[in-house]
């Protein structure tokens, strides 16, 4: 399979060629069957790369192929080469797995779309340059898939562009992103040069990560900053975070596979994928960490307040990333790659379930206008309660145990801190809330919809329904691969991920325990480790419990609660409703100087300007053109008249001119 | 035997022949006229040659007369079709209506 590694990014690419040369001339089927096979046949390489890896030594699980050399001038050279290690054949997996199912998926949601067959040429476009991104073998070819996702999310975003509130979101997070990107480009350029001056020119990760300890740590810390600037703005982290809720005007199966499972995971990807430099800068960790878990902590309490589904899910998504920021920050990279895994299967089947109910709801998204669908549309109703659980984290659903995991690590790991553990600990709680808000407001209760849509609603077809049913039964079984030590298992996941994370952050030297684990911890448990992370454990599962239990008072037992609780602290309400006024804040700081100085450039520099140098300069050439026009009268003897008199001054010049 | 002309009254007739020759080109209106004019023009450069080339005893002057009629001879026949030309199409030769490059 060695060879073959590049099959895996090569069968997207296909069939997005196929699909957009011959596609318009052909059937709908074949299109979705060109675009699902291009997936499926990338899935099963992976597959069996990832197969071949079990039977090799841990060591023996890196296979790197250079296809083609694409640049080489001076000491740089960038070749277009393939990595695939124990970290990126998971990526590839999660990437084509998720991928498929949300393909066939598409095929019954976008079925009467008239946009049918450009939506699978950019959702294998997409896939393509996801690829790219997790199994190039050096940072510019990652930096191209990076940008490449980027402009695949803008164009599926803004798929429906006749919608101006949907052109305006992919705009927005295209642009958002751009500010991202410049961070991570600056950040190879300065990688590149400060290895360069040891005399190492090289992007290749292998190369960089054996002569990283060149490297000083100042260096190190800055370069690491800069990537994190660009993982803050593809990850949807504080400040950068703004884009991912409007993305959401995509269509539903581009929320699922680019806002969800994939691409806004390209961040933490390349943060576990540079975990050498990482490691080196301790200073930048505790960055990604705390932004992480502040991000995960804001983003869960503006879900608190709204109505949207797909609202929330992003709200959520941005939260969820955020706990994958907090592993990585402490480094526990393994920790944070199983959370992105698992995350993809539950939020991936979360965004599915949702389409499903639009679907059956005629497109309402607003879960004031939904409930009682239990009934109506059982599949997706179960399949929804399983993704809830595992994301809230109930014990023996997928979410758990990555959480937890992360959990455990913020709070043990010699960068983490009890701080941050416990921020963590009080989000995983609020998601669970409003997981649940959503899950009861949606499914249970009396149906709120008006007769005409109440009559419409069904259970969608076999071909959405079974990539939900599969993608619940991975978020159910999906955490089984890291049960931890503790539980009786081997945590295979992060054993298999050890080779590319090196040796293990180690656990605080003296578990310091201050006044919160100490009140849990008091007696004589308070010393042994494995006692301490089984009591962290439960309370992280009764902080969940709580959550859930909240929600079922607040949204089943007394649905006026929320409403009274609402007008109680309608100042609380209002400001966190509308999204903590961040949107507005950031047009006041940024869009509208940066409109004014547009329009400053626009008027006065270009209009007046440059406009005024170039139409001057022509003009001044007409008008004299005009003057001097009236000369040539078209008389020949005219001419001849000014040829004689000519003659005459020169030679009288030349006879009078030596008299003096 | 003839009797010698003093070089400087040929010099005297080629100048007024010349500026009859430059005058005429410039307000004569009939192009046949015009040409002819320069051929005036022409030949009264000749005979300053002429004359210069006898007073100096030097054949340079002399060789430049016969490029001067050769060229002279083309020029007759080139311009005369040109007008044979502008005649067919303009049904006119004078230079008053013959304007086309006005600017």
């Amino acid at each position: 399979m060695a060879d073959t590694i590049w099959l895996i990014p090569f069968f997207p690419a296909l069939g997005f060629i196929l699909n957009s040369s011959i596609g318009s001339r052909t059937s709908k089927t074949f299109v979705s069957w060109v675009a699902c096979l291009a997936i499926f046949l990338s899935f099963l390489t992976a597959a069996g790369v990832f197969w071949e890896f079990l039977q090799l030594p841990a060591t023996a699980r890196i296979y790197e192929r250079e296809i083609y050399t694409w640049i080489a001038s001076g000491e740089l050279s960038v070749n277009i080469g393939f990595r695939l290690d124990a970290l990126s054949v998971i990526m590839c997996l999660v990437v084509t797995g998720v991928g498929f199912l949300i393909h066939v998926y598409s095929v019954g949601y976008m079925h009467g779309d008239p946009g049918y067959r450009r939506f699978f040429i950019y959702l294998n476009l997409f896939v393509f340059m996801m690829l790219l991104l997790v199994t190039g073998n050096n940072l510019l070819l990652m930096f191209v898939g990076w940008e490449g996702v980027g402009l695949c999310s803008y164009l599926l975003i803004g798929f429906w562009y006749e919608k101006d509130s949907a052109s305006d979101a992919g705009k927005k997070a295209f642009i958002v992103n751009r500010v991202g990107d410049f961070g991570f480009l600056i950040g190879i350029f300065f990688l590149f040069l400060s290895l360069g001056a040891q005399g190492v020119w090289t992007l290749n990760f292998g190369e960089i990560g054996r002569n990283a300890h060149l490297l000083s740590g100042g260096a190190a810390t800055v370069i690491t900053l800069l990537f994190f600037v660009g993982a803050i703005g593809k990850s949807a982290q504080i400040p950068l975070y703004v884009w991912l809720p409007d993305a959401m005007e995509g269509p539903t199966p581009v929320s699922s596979l680019i806002h969800a499972a994939t691409m806004v995971t390209a961040g933490v990807y390349m943060i576990a994928r540079l975990n050498f430099l990482y490691s080196m800068a301790p200073d930048t960790m505790l960055v990604v960490a705390i932004i992480g878990v502040l991000t995960a902590f804001f983003a869960a309490s503006i879900g608190f307040a709204q109505y949207d589904i797909k609202k929330i899910l992003a709200y959520s998504t941005i939260s969820q990333l955020g706990f994958m920021f907090v592993a990585v920050g402490v480094g526990a990279y393994a920790a944070g790659i199983f959370h992105l895994m698992t995350h993809a299967f539950f939020k991936g089947l979360l965004f599915l379930g949702a389409g499903s109910v639009m679907h059956a709801m005629s497109g309402e998204l607003d879960m004031r206008n939904m409930g009682g669908l239990r009934k109506k549309t059982p599949i997706t109703y179960w399949t929804f309660f399983i993704a809830c659980l595992a994301i809230a984290g109930i014990p023996g659903f997928s979410g758990f145990f990555s959480k937890d995991e992360i959990l455990w690590k913020a709070f043990s790991s010699s960068q983490g801190h009890v701080l941050i553990w416990l921020l963590a600990a009080v989000t995983a709680g609020m998601t669970a809330f409003y997981m649940f808000r959503l899950f009861f407001g949606t499914f249970h209760g009396e149906c709120r919809a008006s007769e005409e849509v109440k009559h419409h609603i069904h259970e969608s077809p076999r071909v959405m329904t079974i990539p939900l049913m599969i993608l619940a039964f991975l978020a159910l079984v999906g955490g089984y691969v890291g049960i931890p030590h503790l539980l009786g298992g081997e945590n295979a996941i992060e054993k298999f991920l050890a080779p590319v994370f090196g040796p293990e952050i180690p656990v605080k030297a003296a578990l310091n325990f201050d006044i919160v684990s100490a009140a849990w911890a008091s007696g004589g448990a308070a010393g042994h480790d494995g006692s301490l992370e089984l009591a962290l454990m439960v309370a992280s599962v009764l902080i969940a419990l709580l959550g859930i239990t909240i929600a079922y008072v607040f949204y089943v037992k007394n649905p006026g609660l929320p409403g009274r609780f609402a007008a109680r602290c309608s100042g609380l309400y209002h400001w966190v409703h509308n999204k903590y006024f961040v949107d507005e804040l950031y047009d006041l700081l940024f869009v509208r100087g940066t409109l004014k100085a547009g329009d400053f450039l626009l008027k006065v520099m270009d209009g007046w300007m440059i406009e005024g140098l170039v139409n001057g300069t022509a003009d001044w050439v007409k008008r004299a053109g005009g003057r001097l026009r009236k000369v040539e009268t078209g008389y020949v003897q005219e001419y001849a008249f000014g040829i004689i008199v000519g003659a005459i001054i020169v030679v009288g010049y030349l006879i009078v001119a030596p008299m003096f | 035997m003839l009797q010698e002309i003093p070089s400087g009254l040929c010099f005297i007739l080629s100048g007024i022949l010349f500026t009859i020759g430059a005058i005429g080109a410039i307000i004569r209106r009939n192009v046949i006229v015009v040409f002819m004019c320069i051929e005036l023009m022409l030949n009264a450069v000749n005979l300053v040659f002429i004359a210069a080339a006898n007073a100096l005893s030097s054949m340079d002057g002399s060789v430049f007369v016969f490029f001067i009629m050769t060229v002279a001879a083309v020029e007759a026949a080139v311009g005369l079709a040109i007008f044979v030309m502008v005649f067919r199409l303009q049904n006119t030769v004078n230079a008053y209506e013959v304007h086309l490059l006005k600017g």
